[in-house]
């Protein structure tokens, strides 16, 4: 009996193409680059079936730069070929890139059906709040109030919450990370794992146009007070000396930060994550700005039947039905008459 | 041959017998006209006849009842003859309410006949229809032969035994109707019979009382003595090629073509469309054929639409798409992207009446501009019409073909008149057909994306899940062969040409253009495309038969034309070219042979009488 050797497991360099890469020195990409190409070797497909997907925009150019297959579509529409890719090869493991403006304006439409429908994918959203390709103009996850060239005197829009969006959508699986995180990777891979649409946004930095948009989060001196790192059944802690916890004020309906030790609040006051909560995760997801943390990890993941899963099966249906199906059997059903 | 065919046969002296019939149903939008016409078709066709028909309905799904813009309509063409269009003028008009004989009255043939219900032409009708008087009694319609009944009453007392409410009673009114129209022609109510069986099979009650109104509606014929009003005629069976038969709409044509072309070439359909008239049977035709391995997917939008197509198409299925114009006009930006990636696709423009949202159940053929030139950037694609019901099936395989042989966009053309109306169709066999197997490349040695073949110019198609063929493609210019981004401006000139020459290139690949009818060389070419079929055939062929010198010109590959086609044009003095539009096919023939063609346009959501047609012949002639 010939036993098959074992292939060498795949390196990170053995997903990099031989194109040389084009972002802007210190850009955020480079390490999402980084931490995708770090996270395939550990997943169990076949390279030839990784479909990278992307629309316009910095990070769109993202296949060009992994060498597994890749399609550099057009502006929004990333989403409408990945389902149509997945749907014609359900065998293919497709990853989407998109950028805020890509997927969030021109394409937020299509970012809404492909949520709703659930076909097995990965969205990787680089959340830069600012549109890197078209030079500097707001995107429609900006701050109000930002200046850029198409809004001399302050952007008066009120930004867009990717995850929050993804769940009134309908979405299945969302989490967030950001660029440099170095666990960005276990992310990636639990997105990965989840049959269905996942959409992961990252948090990137524009060094050019949005320079440290990220800082009040992200910032070494902050960053343990303003993140909170979600783990499934484990009470929401976060703080440089673990002292801060997140409750949930039944009277207001609404969270609440708290402190350990403080007013005898103890660790079994605080809401424990449950990933499969859809209540819980929606309040989790609009977290951030000036007096919470920003929620990182898995915010929410509740499988469902897939698209592509529920498409194939009615084809399936039809063809044991009739399983030898003739176009000239077809045409003569129904009224027909000799001449 | 049953008893009242024989008699037909005979043309017994009760009846005359006619050459050809256009008869004309119309009613309100909730009168079941569209039903009453379909079944006649059904039953004309069993009956032997050719025919053409064409339903005429307003884009309102309900506009209030009784008003014009309600107005709905089947008009059908049917003889001993052969039959190529749905016929000029009505020689009967059945109007069931005074709105359809106000909106259809000016069509009528001078002498022709009425069927009215006067049960419908109450004063209130009447007002909403905005006569003043009643036409019926004012005179004003005394150059037709009417026959007024009572067809509301008439009904309620054939189905009084159902026990349905009177609203349910009058829904019967259109198989009144239908009876007795087929009493007037001769014609047998078993298929219509059995249908309603079928239709109805859950609701017996409704499918016995139409049943019952059908049949009054024929007894009430057979005692009315209609020979001394209307008179009672035959059509004999027209002669017709030897085979099997079945009525088809083009739209029904066109979604089994598709699945015949993806048999032919080997590979599984994925069908990306959102809904838009006139094009949407074609997605509800595809979404029953699951068992063929038929993808259809319902996008939320047109350009989500094409771009899973294209998807589909990256990934190794046969990608197409459907709409109409505004639709198309939507899918642009992503056509552009097919035939940059050079991707197969067939992208189906159900053409209606434009611009913008226009009239969308009305027809029209005015996206030509579109398909040969309505994309950014040198951006070729080849471009095929279908011209009439029945050959939906052809150009359908014919589109698929070419998208998978040369890896391009196709563009196929059809419209609401060829999408909405039936023919007979002597029903084509798969076996008779030559494949066109496509292969999707494997071999990993010395790979380049961009590689092609030599003599088609069309690229290799390597699909994902493919080992070793690694590779990205996108909008982004690429470097020939090797598919890489390329900004090289001599290689954006290559690729450019490449693009160009390999559409040029198709012209060797499609037969040579001929004329349908006429000599090869004379006074008169009239050059068609499209559903002007039908209208310029006929009227070709009655100028022959005065002797002119005129040939028919029908083109279906419309980019790249055929490589013959400047030189047969050149080879007559004048070229007229009539089309629903202001003038397109004009102008891309102009701008390809510098060619002095004559535009016979017309642009009033209805098609082409034969009497325009051949008014233009003379004139072309005389001139």
């Amino acid at each position: 009996m010939n036993v098959i050797a074992p292939k060498d497991k795949m390196k990170p360099a053995d997903f990099a193409s031989d194109q040389e890469v084009r972002w802007c020195p210190g850009c955020g990409d480079y390490a999402i680059l980084k931490a995708v190409q770090r996270t395939l070797p550990d997943l169990d497909t076949p390279k030839e079936n990784y479909v990278f997907v992307s629309g316009i925009g910095c990070s769109s150019r993202f296949p060009y730069y992994m060498s597994t297959y890749g399609f550099h579509t057009i502006h929004g529409r990333a989403p409408a070929f990945a389902t149509g890719i997945k749907l014609a090869n359900p065998e293919l493991d497709v990853w989407m890139v998109t950028g805020d403006g890509d997927g969030f304006s021109i394409g937020g439409n299509h970012m809404l059906h492909a949520l709703r429908r659930n076909a097995d994918m990965q969205i990787l959203l680089c959340n830069n709040e600012i549109y890197g390709l078209t030079k500097g103009q707001y995107s429609p996850t900006s701050e109000t109030g930002l200046k850029t060239p198409s809004s001399p005197t302050g952007s008066v829009e009120s930004p867009l919450k990717p995850c929050v969006f993804a769940l009134g959508s309908g979405g299945h699986f969302i989490a967030r990370g950001y660029d440099t995180q170095k666990t960005l990777p276990e992310i990636l891979k639990r997105a990965h794992a989840h049959k269905g649409t996942s959409l992961v946004e990252i948090l990137q930095n524009c060094i050019v146009y949005n320079d440290a948009v990220f800082d009040n989060v992200l910032a070494r001196d902050v960053a343990s007070d303003r993140q909170l790192h979600l783990v499934h059944g484990e009470p929401m802690i976060f703080g440089k000396d673990s002292d801060k916890g997140i409750r949930f004020n039944p009277l207001t309906f609404s969270l609440e930060v708290v402190t350990l030790g403080q007013d005898g609040i103890t660790e079994s006051d605080l809401l424990v994550h449950d990933e499969t909560n859809k209540s819980l995760a929606s309040l989790i997801a609009e977290m951030g700005g000036d007096d919470f943390p920003t929620a990182f990890g898995v915010i929410y993941c509740n499988p469902a039947a897939t698209y592509d899963e529920n498409m194939t099966k009615q084809v399936e249906q039809a063809k044991a039905y009739d399983p030898e199906p003739s176009l000239d059997a077809l045409l003569r059903q129904g009224h027909t008459w000799e001449v | 041959m049953s008893e009242l065919k024989a008699e037909l046969a005979a043309g017994p002296e009760s009846r005359t017998a006619l050459p050809s019939v256009v008869i004309r149903f119309a009613g309100d939008s909730g009168d079941g006209i569209q039903i009453t016409g379909s079944r006649f078709t059904d039953t004309t066709a069993l009956a032997g006849n050719d025919l053409a028909t064409f339903p005429d309905f307003p884009a309102e799904i309900r506009a209030p009842v009784g008003t014009t813009f309600g107005v709905s309509a089947f008009q059908i063409n049917f003889g001993a003859r052969h039959i190529e269009t749905h016929g000029d003028d009505p020689n009967v008009l059945v109007a069931l309410n005074p709105a359809a004989l106000k909106v259809n009255i000016n069509r009528l043939k001078k002498g022709g006949s009425i069927i009215v219900d006067t049960g419908s032409f109450n004063s209130r009708n009447l007002k909403k229809a905005g006569y003043d008087e009643n036409p019926l009694e004012d005179g004003s319609l005394s150059d037709y032969n009417i026959l007024e009944v009572d067809i509301s009453r008439h009904v309620l007392e054939s189905v009084k035994d159902f026990g349905l409410s009177q609203k349910e009673g009058l829904r019967c009114k259109n198989f009144w109707v239908l009876g007795l129209v087929y009493w007037i022609y001769g014609r047998d109510r078993t298929d219509t019979v059995n249908w309603l069986k079928a239709k109805f099979a859950k609701r017996p009650e409704i499918a016995e009382a139409n049943i019952a109104a059908l049949n009054a509606g024929h007894v009430y014929g057979e005692a009315a003595e209609l020979s001394d009003s209307i008179g009672l005629f035959s059509v004999a069976p027209a002669e017709m090629k030897k085979g099997l038969y079945r009525t088809v709409t083009g739209a029904e044509a066109l979604a089994w073509g598709l699945v015949a072309g993806s048999e032919l070439a080997g590979l599984d359909i994925f069908f990306g469309s959102y809904p838009i008239t006139p094009a949407s049977p074609i997605l509800h035709s595809l979404a029953k054929l699951k068992q063929f391995g038929v993808q259809t997917f319902q996008a939320e939008d047109e350009i989500a639409a094409i771009c899973s197509a294209i998807g589909a198409s990256y990934a190794g299925a046969l990608g197409i798409t459907s709409s109409s114009g505004p639709g198309i006009a939507l899918k642009g930006e992503a056509i552009g992207l097919a035939i940059s990636t050079e991707l197969p696709l067939v992208i189906v423009n159900s053409q209606r009446a434009g611009p913008s949202t226009g009239m969308p159940t009305k027809t029209e053929q005015s996206d030509l501009y579109q398909a040969v030139y309505g994309r950014n950037g040198d951006a070729p694609l080849a471009v095929v019409a279908a011209h009439g019901p029945g050959d939906c099936f052809e150009a359908a395989i014919e589109a698929c073909r070419i998208a998978t042989k040369y890896m391009t966009p196709v563009m196929l053309l059809t419209d609401g008149y060829i999408g909405n109306a039936a023919e007979p169709w002597l029903i084509p066999s798969m076996k008779d057909r030559e494949p066109f197997k496509v292969t999707h490349e494997t071999n990993p040695e010395d790979f380049h994306p961009f590689d092609r073949d030599e003599k088609t110019l069309a690229r290799k198609w390597a699909i994902p899940g493919t080992p070793g063929l690694e590779h990205r493609i996108g909008g982004i210019e690429k470097e020939d062969g090797a598919g890489h981004i390329s900004y090289d401006p001599a290689n954006h000139q290559r690729m450019t040409d490449l693009r160009r020459d390999k559409i040029l290139n198709i012209a060797n690949d499609i037969p040579k253009a001929k004329p349908e009818q006429g000599p090869e060389t004379g006074d008169l070419a009239v050059v068609g495309w499209g559903s002007t079929f039908g209208p310029i055939s006929r009227a070709v062929a009655n100028k022959l038969s005065e002797n002119k010198s005129v040939a028919h010109i029908h083109i279906r590959h419309l980019w790249p034309f055929p490589a013959n086609l400047e030189e047969l044009l050149k080879g007559y003095k004048k070229v007229i070219v009539p089309e629903m539009n202001d003038g397109q096919l004009k102008t891309v023939l102009r701008d390809q042979y510098l060619l002095d063609a004559i535009p016979v346009t017309k642009v009033t959501g209805q098609p082409f009488k034969i009497s325009e047609i051949e008014a233009a012949i003379d004139a072309a002639l005389e001139s």
